[in-house]
Formats: C-alpha cells, structure tokens, sequence
C-alpha cells in the first residue's frame, strides 16, 4: 500500500516536472519577457541590466532549474500588469474559486447519483424519462446560456437570488475569504454553482445509471436476489457500491475541470476568483500569472488524481497492492 | 407424502416485438423431500428458466402465464414480491453456474454469509458469525476462521463454489436448485462439489433440483431424470431407467449420442439429425417430429401428452395404445429393437 503511494507519488512529481517546462517555455514564446516589462523608450543599456538581473543570460537549463525551485516555494515572479507578487495575487483569489468549485461539485453528486440510481432501477417510470430528458438539456446547453438563463429567470424576473458577486465574506485566520458563513455569500453561491454544477450533475446522473444497469445484470446480484436479501440490501449495499469506482474515476478528474472551467461561469457572475483573473492576464499578456495558473491547475489535476487512486483501493479490494492470494 | 416441490402444468411465456413465445409448455413434475431431481435438455429447453420460476426470479418480460407451483404443499407462484422474497434464501435455495461472478467482488465471505443469515434468522452478528464458520468448515474449506475475512478474488475456482454452496444452505432450505453448478468448474474439481453438494443436501433432508446438461453428473447424482425437448416435457422417470432403457425416441438420441471410452474411435458418434427448434417455430403436433425416426400420422398434428411408459413416463403417441396401432408395422418393429416398450399386446406388434 505505501509503496504503491510512493510510486504514484514518483509519476505525480513527472507530471509536474513536464508541466512547469512548458509553462516556462511560454515566456520565451510569448516574446521577449524584457519588453514586457520596460517602456518603449527605455535605453539598450538599462534593457541590457534587467535582462542580466533577470538571469536571462543563463544557460537555459540553469533558468530552468531557478524556475522550478522557485516554483516549488510559491514564487511565481511579479505580474506585469499589477506589479505585484503573483503568489499573492491567486492566494487572494483561490478560496472564491475552490468555494464555488467544490460546492459545485458536491450538487452535482449530492444530486446526480441519486437521480442516477433511481432511473437506474425504474428506467421505465414516467419520472426517469423525465430526469433523463432533463439531462439531455444539462448535457447540450453551453455553461454561459445555463448561467444567463438562470440569471434572467431566478434573479431578474423573480429577484430571489443575487446575480452577480460574491455577497459578503468572512476572513479566516487572515489567509482565507469565505462567503460560506454569512448570509448573502450562501445566497450568492447559489446560481454559480448550478450553473458549473450542472453539466457535471447530468453526467454523473448518466454515468450511475448506465453502471447500475450493468451491475443489475451480473451473476451476484441475481444471486443476492436467490438469497432474499431486501430491496434496499441489493441495490444500495451490493449494486451501488460495485458502480462506485468508475463513478470516483469520472468524479475526480471532473473536479479538475470544474477548477480549470470555472472561468466561464466566474465571468458570467463576476465572481472574484482565479478564472477572471487568468481572463485579464490573457488579454494584457500578463505571461507570470498565466504560468503560474497552468501551474496550479495541473497540480490539482494531480493532487486529485492522486486521491483518487488510493481511494480505489479503499473501495475495490482486487486493487490492493501485496494482498493475500488465492489458496 | 406432500412432495417438497410439486409443478402443475406449468406455463412460462415470454412477450417480444413479434408475438408471445412460450418458452415452458404444459409442464408438471414433484420432487420428493431429500429426492434429487435431475432436469436435462439442450440449451434453450427450458431448464434453467423453469428453475427461476420455481424461485420466482423470472427475467422480465417473462411470466408464469397459467399453471401452478407449490412448495411442500403451499402455493407460491401468486406470491406477493415481498413474501416471495422470504422464502427465497430461507427456503428454497439457489446455486448458479458461474462461482467466478456469483459472489460480490467487494465483500469478504463472511460479511456476504453474515448478511444472509441475519436476511433470515433472528441471531445476534456474533452468533452468525458463529454459523458461517461452522458453514464454511462443512462445505470443506479449510482455517474457516480467517478465511472468513477473505475477499472472493482470493479463493479459486472450487473454492467459491464451496462458499456459493454454503451461502444457498445458509438458512436450511427444503429446495435447492442447482442451475449447472459444475459447468464452468475444472473437470477434476466437478466430482468434489456435486458429491459435496449431494450429501450436504441428503443430511438436511433437502430436495435438489440439479440442472445441467451433463449426463455423467445426473447418472451420478439424480435419483429421476426429467428430460425436456422445446420448452415441453419429453420423458420423466428413475434415472436408471432413463439412462439404460429410455422411452422416448429424442432421449433414445441423446444417449446414443454420449461417447463411450469402449466404443470404435474412428466411427463418428451418433447424432440426432437436425436441431431444436427455436420458440417461435415449434412445429404443431410434438415438438421433436421433425427429427424423429418413428414418426407417423398423430405426431404431426396432435400434441402427445405424458404417457406410462416403462417406469416413468414419456409424451409420445408410441405409449398411447389407441395411436400406437395405427403406426406401421415397420416403425413398431424399429422402436422394439431400439428398446421402446410398446403400451400394446405383443401379438399386434408383431403384426
């Protein structure tokens, strides 16, 4: 078990490693980083001066090198539009997105695999071919129309809920804003999440149903019927839980891509977090942010794959690693 | 005595785009307490779903469509689910073929026994647990106790079957249906499980209903086979008897058929010419005309119930003395050389 931990741990740091090169190779190819950063009227021998302190003039490999190092303590350089610590600029940014994200995340499996096992096990009811159709909509409406739509029916024409904002926040222990404790930042939370949610709620919905109508199928559930287990034994103790692991696979790496696409619905909302902030530095080239991003992403992806991996073996027993064998 | 199964005139159809098929016909049969009943038939003719009816785990759409069932006694085939549900487990008990897939990969053995047996009887964990080690010890596996935190992928082939086999007595059935529990087993471990299977049931009194297709394990095994051709009973009798003197022409085939280690290895085996019809295209008449050597007039039209024939019963029109006269003589003296016991007098078959 810790050996397999250790390795996935091993291909994790490759990854990475992979990743920050080519985040480091953005700013060579977005033009030359000293022009970014001085005015046009700037003497040759001052360009000369910053490009030596900059350490441009070192081996590739040894900037490289700096970069990761760097990197690895959070130092991402100063961004050029804000003059600014780029480390700070996200940390400020972070818990708005990773509030939205993971709340989205929770609808979409707080909602989807309920919805998922019940038109699994009545796929011919009325209500199942209602959720289904409902799906096919979450599944086919682009993110930006769900947000608009929501806004325009639930905020504009009705005015229960904000349409913009992150409603108030709290401040935890100085590093962390949340808008999860006070009133307006619950009420705000809301449509954003549904609309990030709600594509993932649709797949996972779909993902359950089609894993319980394998799993009702196999050998052990007709044998668990033989045996006169009760209705609920069969479908929530042996079926769901056989339909579990694809379901995590799908989970996690979507948790990944609710993170990396939250940008969408952050635009939408005018929610303060790291999509819009990437947003402005894609449009003023502001190239340490947008490293620093391609950075962070990635290592969620991995921390999250990672995750994922030693909770497979958590619910399959076949997985474990250095188990007892056959006699 | 009340039998511990009793089939009456069962009839199991099953709806599709292009008309109802009728995959059980007209079928009846008792199994005794402590009797093994061995049904046999090609692929397709009916055992396996008779044997999920029996236990009410019918695949939708198909349907008991007329006909009764009763377990020692009392009706069960109009059962609400629920009370259903109740006896499954507790008293009928139900082996598949497959023990690779037939256990839940993600739940030790014990936890799977465990489960079945509080399903069933009032007991505290501890009590049950109890149980499903002395179960595991009497199906043979050894260090019962650990084994018991074992997951299935752990155990081989045999070996599941083992527990599969104490997971169906978990609850002391008084029916066991076995649907090909040796089928998908290694030939060297087949003999171990039906000879376990056997006296496990023989100690509790339990009757079996044991599915398959291999007639070694019924000669072995059964105490009556019952033979069915197309969803329809075709001969019905104490195994000896079916084995050495069968009574119907299809089970005269399937005999003939098996391959005898005495036999001329260069002679092809015999075989029964054509093949099973499908559900939707049974011929009217009996099912097995076509196909058959003996065949005269009625056999084409009308279909041929259950008649005595030597120690058991055959639905064949050879049986029935008021048909049997109106074959030819060539035919009559065909089925007496093959061993058919004529229901008339010697004299008008020799005619």
């Amino acid at each position: 078990m810790i050996a397999f931990a250790i390795k996935r741990f091993v291909q994790a740091l490759g990854v990475m490693l992979v990743v920050a090169l080519i985040s480091f190779m953005m700013f060579r190819f977005v033009g030359d980083p000293v022009n970014q950063l001085v005015g046009v009227d700037t003497p040759p021998a001052e360009r000369a001066a910053l490009r030596e302190a900059l350490g441009l003039n070192d081996p590739v490999m040894l900037q490289f090198g700096r970069f990761v190092v760097k990197a690895a303590q959070f130092d991402f350089g100063i961004s050029y539009q804000f003059k600014q610590p780029v480390a700070s600029l996200i940390a400020s940014r972070l818990p708005a997105t990773l509030e939205l994200s993971f709340v989205s995340a929770l609808f979409a499996l707080a909602v989807g695999v309920p919805m998922g096992v019940y038109t699994g096990l009545y796929r011919n009811t009325l209500l199942a071919r209602g959720f289904l159709a409902v799906s096919l909509i979450g599944v086919s409406l682009p993110t930006f129309l769900i947000g608009i739509l929501l806004i325009f029916a639930v905020s504009v024409n009705l005015g229960w809920l904000p349409s913009f904002g992150r409603g108030e926040t709290v401040n935890l222990g100085g590093v962390w804003n949340t808008g999860l404790l006070t009133k307006s930042g619950l009420q705000s939370l809301i449509l954003p999440s549904i609309t990030l949610g709600l594509f993932q709620m649709t797949l996972i919905m779909r993902l359950v149903r089609g894993e319980m109508l394998e799993v009702l199928r196999t050998d052990y559930i007709k044998f668990a019927r033989a045996r006169g287990l009760s209705r609920r034994a069969i479908n929530f103790g042996h079926a769901l839980k056989n339909t579990l692991v694809p379901v995590i696979t799908i989970t996690g790496l979507q948790l990944g891509s609710i993170i990396a696409f939250a940008i969408i619905t952050e635009t939408v909302f005018q929610w303060p977090g790291m999509g819009l902030l990437f947003l402005q530095a894609v449009q003023n080239v502001d190239i340490p942010i947008m490293a620093a991003y391609l950075l962070l992403i990635a290592f969620l992806f991995v921390t999250i794959n990672f995750i994922v991996d030693l909770l497979y073996v958590a619910v399959d027993p076949r997985i474990r690693i250095g188990g007892r064998t056959a006699g | 005595m009340t039998p511990a199964l009793s089939v009456r005139n069962l009839r199991i159809e099953i709806p599709t785009r292009r008309g109802v098929l009728t995959a059980i016909d007209d079928l009846s049969f008792d199994i005794a307490p402590g009797e093994v009943l061995g049904m046999v038939g090609e692929s397709g003719a009916g055992k396996s779903i008779t044997g999920s009816a029996v236990i009410g785990l019918l695949e939708p759409p198909g349907r008991v469509a007329g006909g009764e069932i009763h377990l020692a006694g009392e009706r069960i085939d109009h059962l609400p689910p629920e009370r259903m549900r109740h006896i499954r487990g507790k008293r009928i008990g139900m082996i598949f073929q497959d023990p690779l897939t037939s256990l839940n990969p993600l739940y030790r053995i014990g936890d799977q026994l465990v489960e079945t047996i509080m399903t069933h009887q009032r007991m505290t964990t501890a009590e049950a647990r109890d149980k499903a080690q002395r179960l595991l010890e009497e199906v043979g596996i050894p260090a019962a106790k650990t084994r018991l935190s074992s997951y299935p992928h752990q155990f081989s082939g045999g070996m599941r079957q083992r527990v599969v086999i104490a997971l169906a007595l978990a609850a002391d059935p008084e029916l066991v249906i076995a649907d090909e529990p040796t089928t998908a087993l290694d030939v060297s471990v087949q003999a171990q499980i039906i000879a376990l299977l056997k006296r496990l049931c023989a100690e509790r009194g339990a009757a079996v209903m044991l599915i398959t297709h291999d007639m070694g394990v019924i000669a072995e095994t059964a105490d009556r086979v019952c033979v069915l051709y197309a969803g329809r009973l075709a001969e019905l009798g104490p195994v000896r008897d079916v084995v050495k003197h069968p009574q119907h022409p299809y089970t005269i085939g399937l005999m003939s058929a098996i391959p005898s280690l005495t036999g001329d290895p260069d002679e092809a085996l015999a075989q029964i010419p054509g093949s099973m019809p499908r559900l939707g295209a049974i011929p009217a008449g009996c099912a097995f005309n076509p196909r058959c050597g003996y065949r005269f007039d009625p056999c084409t039209v009308e279909r041929p119930p259950p008649y005595d024939a030597g120690a058991g019963e055959a639905a064949c029109f050879l049986h029935a003395p008021a048909f049997a006269r109106q074959a030819p003589a060539e035919t009559l003296r065909q089925a007496d050389a093959a061993g058919i016991q004529l229901s008339i007098p010697n004299g008008e078959a020799a005619r």
